[in-house]
Parts: C-alpha cells; structure tokens; sequence
C-alpha cells in the first residue's frame, strides 16, 4: 500500500517536471503585448505586492476593453517572488526569457527591484518599477543612469524631506523624536533625509531609535521619547508596527501626533481599537482617495466595484504603471524594447491618479507629494508638497 | 589502483564532465532555466555541506545561513570595495581568492561558535546556532559600510556554471574523501553514541568542531557564489527560513546521505520554479504552488520518513546489480 501510494507521488511528481518542460518556444504571438509584473504575491511584504497587482490588473482590463494598444491585446504575466531576492532574479528572468515580455513591470521593495535591475539591463527590457523608493534602483552606484529602468513613484530622499519640510513649516515642531525600524531599508532612508532636511531648516532631532520589524512591543523606546518630550515623533516604517507603536505610545501618555509616510498606507492602519491612537497624525503619500478630481474618482469607485475595497497607494501606483507603459507603447508605435525605452524616458505630463509623471534625466518621476491626516480613522487630504 | 588514487580519478572524471557540460548548457538553455540550474546547484553545496555537521556528526544545527551570509558578505565586500569589476583571467583569479576568503571567515565563525557551544547537545545545540544565525543577521543589518539593511547592491556576475558545479565537485570529494578516514569514523561514532564513543577514547568535540568547520566552509563559499550571481544580497535573505530550507533538504534527501541531499536540493529548489507554468484540469498551480510544496514534504515525510535515499547505498546497489556477493562492512578501509 505504501509502495504504490509512493510510487503514484514519484508519478505525479514526474509528470509536473515533464509538463514543465515543454514551455518556452512561443514568442511569437504577435496578437498580444505582453507585460509582466513580478510581486510579492507571498512573503512579509505581500499586501502591497498583492495591491499592486490588483491596480495594475485593473488598467489592463479598462485598457483591453478600449481596444488595446496598437490594436492588440494587452496580456499580464504575473509571477510571484516570495519576498526573496532569489525569488526576484528567477521571477524576473522567466518573464523576460521564458515569456518574452516587451516591458518588466514591479517590484515594491527596492531590493528586489535591484535584483532585477541588471537582468532588464543585461537583456536590454525596459523595466518600469512602480514603487521601489530607494535612489539606487535607477541610478547605479557609480552614478551612471540605469539606461532600461525608470520608476513612477517619487525617491526616499524626496519623500524624506517633503516630512520635514511639512513639520517645520505647516505644524511649526521644532524638537521631533526619530523611530525607524532598522530591518527596513526604506524606514532607514526616510530617516535619514527626514534628518538632514529638518536640522537644515534649524530644527532639532532629539534621538533616533530603531526598532525591528515583527517586534511588538515598542515601549522601550518609547518611554525613552516620552522623556525628551518631543513635539512630535517621526516613524517611517510600515502600517504593521506602526498601528502597535501609536497604541503605545498612547498607552504611555505620549499626546504629540505621528509621522509617516507611504508605508502606512493600508487600511489595517486605523482598524478596531487603532482607530483612536491614530487620530491627528499625519503622512506623506503618493495620492489621496479623497481626492474629487473625475479621474480619481472614476479610478476609486471601479476599485471598489473590482475588489471590494479602496485601492491604497500601491494600487494607484500599478495602475498608473500600467498606463504609462501603454502610453509609451502607442508613442513608439511598436514593441521593439529600444523604441519603447525612449518613450518612456520622453514621458512628460502624464495625467495619472498619482498626479502628474513627467519621467526626468535621472528616470524618476517628477511629482508632487500629498500630506494625509487621520482623522476618524479615514485617512483626509491635508496639503500638497511640490518638491 | 588503491583507493585513494581511485578518488583523485573521479574528481578529474568530475570536471572534465562538469566542463563538457558546461558548453551545451550554456548553449541550450535560456537565462532563466540557466538561473535556475546555478540556484540548484548552490543549494546542493548548502545542503551536502549542512550534511556535513546534520547528517554525519548528528548535531542538530539551525545556523547555516549564517555561515552562508558570512560568506556571501566577505566576498561581496572584497569583489565591491577592494578589488572592483575586472575581466578574463584576474576575474577568475580574484574570483576564487574572495571565496575562498568567504569561506575561510565562515570557517572561522564556524570554529568561534563551535568550540563554547558543542559541549551542548539536541535541542540545545539548535537554538545555541539559532541564535547565532540571528545574532549574525542582525549585526549585519546595523553595519552601514555594508549597505545596512537593503545590503550589498550592484556586485559583479562572476558565478558561472564551472564555478559553482566544480566546487560542488570539490565538496563531494571532500566529504566522500573524510567519511572513509579516520575522521569519518569519528563523526559517524559521535552521531550513534556520544557516550560509547568518549568511553573509548573519541574527543567527540574535535570531530564536532571540525565537522562544523569544514560545513561553515563550503556554506560560505556558497553564500559567495550567490552573492556574485544575484548581485545583491541583504541580511533579510539569510534569516532563520533559509536556515530551515537547508535543514529541510539534508531532512528529505536522508541524514547522511550525500547523494540523497544533493537529490532533495535539486527537487526542492526546482520544484517551486516548476510549479510556476503547470496547469491541472483547468487549475492554475501558480497561486498556491507553496502549498504544493509544503504539501510534497508532509507526503514524503509520512512515507519515507528516512528520507528520499536515507537508506540507499550506491556501491551495494551496485554490487547488487552486477550480482556479487556483499562484503562484510568491516573490511572497508
């Protein structure tokens, strides 16, 4: 009985190997466009690698229902990376060998867009991150522009000072406390600009603790900020720890609003007894779901009719990805991935849900940045931040 | 030909086969199964060498990658901040001079961590290199020279085919080489009675200490072939889950079994990829393709407990088929 049990698994076993193997040989179907998108689908920074794909997968459909681009069909190749960078590189690879996509949409986490980086690179695939914050993903570290990779987000030093700048001039602090979370390559940059933005301007940062994603219990640190007495704390890190950190610090006594930035994005943020520790705390974000504009609007309540929820920043972000790629598309006329490069490096004004994109020398997005209070647990449009 | 020499032979017969194989890979296969093929065979020298110390010494450590990410920072910071990229011949050399420099501060970690913690045993050993693969992790996340938390960016790609297959080669042989001296012995005494073995005279703790030493090795010369085919590596990756994926492998391919571990890392680290594109009446495995791959380790553990070639010897399967008579085990030297 165990014999034959074992040998039907060694079956299926080869019979998955063997009906794996016979993929790969159709490149040539020129009636689709194919885009793929490697995300977190699983893994510690799944909700946003899951958000992204949701927005993105939404503007394919709006896209295909107008016609397409070029006449053809747009087909999304979606593969999943674990939050790994092992995961990255053979995610990214498959789609760029296996399924010979004309542009490689994703990551959310800079690492891993990193990873992929030097694939789109070294196979000449334009690579369109929607997302990824930290400077070096389209610039390498010698300086040198990354010629296939662009972004459609704003940098970790932007974001950085916008908070800075909005705690010196439009809250008027003057003594703010840092807490980073120092698993988090994105936590530490924020800080880090947030810093030398703020003692710029000539206000002072009283400390600068770190705390370690997964942690749950803050208070340490916590209680050594309450004693400094601080007119407000700064904490970059992403909605997980942050709802715990404002619980507690409320615990403590500790009155002086939280901020934050793109990473607090998620409605988990203000859910159930978190609602009250997050009232009058601010951060800075891509777009606001408040925001009355047609287009918004148009882009919220078609989220919310597709899934069930309000899209967060990661969605917009992937949805705006999704239509810049096909704008650049129509502009170059074909799929050939020089063509393609160029109009994307040529994007300017490109009315999106994220504000406007203009792509600059640098392959960055050009735009402004948003300011959200909580208030009632909704996250409410406060100010914009050009940069 | 006496049996050393025999073993000198399969590892020329090792790479010259590695090297003929090397041109209708790289010929043949796209860049992603070609990514893939590399990913496995670093794997395997992760597991064989977790072998090493789980599988033949009998000590139950959950800190290899630790070592691996020890390694993979030694030779990535030498390649980025001392050496810089360079090309054909001082490419190679340089190549092999960082990993071995990786390995050899792997070893040296493996030998600090050894020799205060290898008095304990069972589960106290495992969190003892628990710990120590988190303590490495964190310590590495806290150093900004080495890129803090998002790690080390933009390394060169030097990881090549005959690199990484012709240091598994060098791998087997080792261990093949060590198990039958006296030093193999000394592991396989300490893993089936610690007790038996000190009363007659075995320093258990030197065998332990150098099987930790030699795995730490050869994880580390992997965490530098990795770290020069992804060119990024960050502390993240070498957390208590990588950790237990290798566990995993040395667990599913056998205890002990080397060609059973190198036969579990190949399946393990192929199977999530392989999932990816297979479609079963109508249903897309993509979506819970881990599931799949966790549901695979439950069956097997359930129906082959000892393992996938636990119980599998190569040289009596042989003998079996070529219908001699099995030797007594004790002649073997």
């Amino acid at each position: 009985m165990y014999r034959l049990i074992t040998l039907l698994f060694a079956g299926l076993l080869a019979g998955i190997m063997i009906s794996c193997g016979g993929n790969g040989g159709n490149e040539e179907e020129s009636d689709v466009i194919k885009i793929g998108h490697f995300a977190s689908l699983q893994g510690d920074i799944a909700t946003f690698g899951q958000q992204t794909d949701k927005g993105i997968k939404l503007a394919v459909e709006e896209i295909n229902a107008n016609g397409g681009v070029l006449g053809k069909q747009i087909q999304l190749i979606t593969e999943d990376t674990r939050s790994t960078t092992q995961d990255a590189g053979l995610a990214a690879e498959k789609l760029i060998s296996n399924d010979g996509v004309t542009v490689l949409l994703g990551e959310v986490a800079s690492s891993l867009s990193l990873v992929a980086a030097p694939i789109a690179e070294r196979e000449q695939v334009p690579m369109l991150t929607p997302s990824s914050t930290n400077p070096e993903v389209t610039v390498d570290k010698n300086g040198n522009v990354r010629k296939y990779v662009f972004r459609v987000c704003f940098i970790d030093p932007f974001q950085g000072k916008v908070m800075a700048k909005f705690a010196k001039e439009n809250l008027s602090t003057q003594r703010i406390a840092i807490l980073k979370d120092n698993a988090n390559d994105y936590s530490v940059g924020l800080a880090k600009n947030f810093r030398e933005t703020f003692e710029a301007m000539g206000g002072e940062i009283l400390a600068e603790q770190a705390f370690e994603a997964k942690q749950v219990d803050f208070k340490s640190q916590l209680t050594d900020i309450r004693d400094m007495n601080p007119d407000a704390i700064y904490v970059p890190g992403y909605y997980t720890e942050v709802s715990l950190i404002a619980e507690q610090a409320r615990d403590l006594g500790i009155t002086v609003p939280l901020l934050g930035g793109d990473g607090w994005d998620s409605p988990e943020l203000t859910k159930g007894k978190f609602k009250e520790a997050l009232e009058g705390c601010y951060f800075s974000n891509h777009y606001s779901v408040e925001d009355t504009t047609a287009k918004v609007k148009a882009f919220t309540e078609k989220y919310d009719q597709s899934y069930g929820e309000l899209p967060g920043a990661m969605s917009a972000l992937g949805y705006d990805a999704m239509y810049i790629v096909a704008d650049a598309i129509t502009r170059a006329g074909s799929t050939d991935s020089e063509a393609v490069t160029k109009a994307l490096s040529e994007t300017k004004d490109f009315p999106g849900i994220t504000g406007n994109i203009t792509i600059d020398e640098q392959h960055n997005a050009e735009k402004s940045a948003v300011v959200l209070m909580i208030k009632e647990g909704k996250f409410t449009y406060f100010a914009t931040m050009e940069p | 030909m006496s049996r050393k020499h025999r073993s000198y032979l399969y590892l020329l017969i090792g790479f010259a086969a590695i090297i003929g194989l090397s041109f209708p890979f790289e010929a043949g296969l796209n860049s992603y199964d070609m990514r893939i093929v590399i990913n496995v065979g670093i794997s395997m020298i992760l597991a064989a060498s977790l072998n090493l110390i789980n599988g033949f010494t009998g000590q139950f450590s959950l800190g290899h990658a630790g070592f691996m990410a020890i390694g993979a920072y030694t030779a990535s910071a030498l390649t980025t901040m001392v050496f810089g990229t360079t090309e054909g011949t001082t490419q190679e050399l340089l190549f092999l001079v960082v990993l071995i420099a990786g390995g050899v501060s792997a070893a040296i970690a493996g030998l600090l961590i050894g020799i205060p913690s290898l008095r304990l045993k069972g589960d106290y050993l495992a969190i003892v290199t628990l710990g120590f693969g988190e303590i490495i992790r964190v310590v590495l996340q806290n150093i900004e020279p080495l890129g803090g938390s998002l790690g080390i960016s933009g390394i060169p790609r030097y990881t090549t085919f005959i690199w990484t297959f012709g240091i598994l080669a060098v791998l087997i042989f080792v261990t093949e080489n060590l198990m039958r001296s006296t030093y193999g012995r000394g592991f396989l005494a300490t893993r089936d009675d610690e007790i038996a073995a000190e009363s007659v005279g075995v320093n258990t703790t030197k065998y332990k200490v150098t099987a930790f030493v030699v795995g730490a090795f050869f994880a580390g010369i992997a965490g530098g072939l990795y770290g020069h085919y992804n060119s990024l590596i960050r502390p993240l990756d070498f957390g208590f889950l990588k950790s237990v994926e290798i566990v995993v492998m040395v667990i599913l391919g056998g205890m002990g079994s080397t060609w059973g571990v190198l036969l579990a890392a190949a399946l393990l680290t192929y199977l999530p990829e392989a999932l990816r594109e297979v479609e079963l009446f109508g249903i897309k495995f993509r979506d819970f393709r881990m599931t799949i791959y966790a549901l695979s380790l439950i069956l097997l553990m359930i129906f082959r407990p000892q393992g996938l070639l636990g119980d599998f010897n190569a040289e009596e399967f042989i003998r079996k088929i070529r219908g001699k008579p099995k030797k007594p085990a004790t002649t073997e030297t």
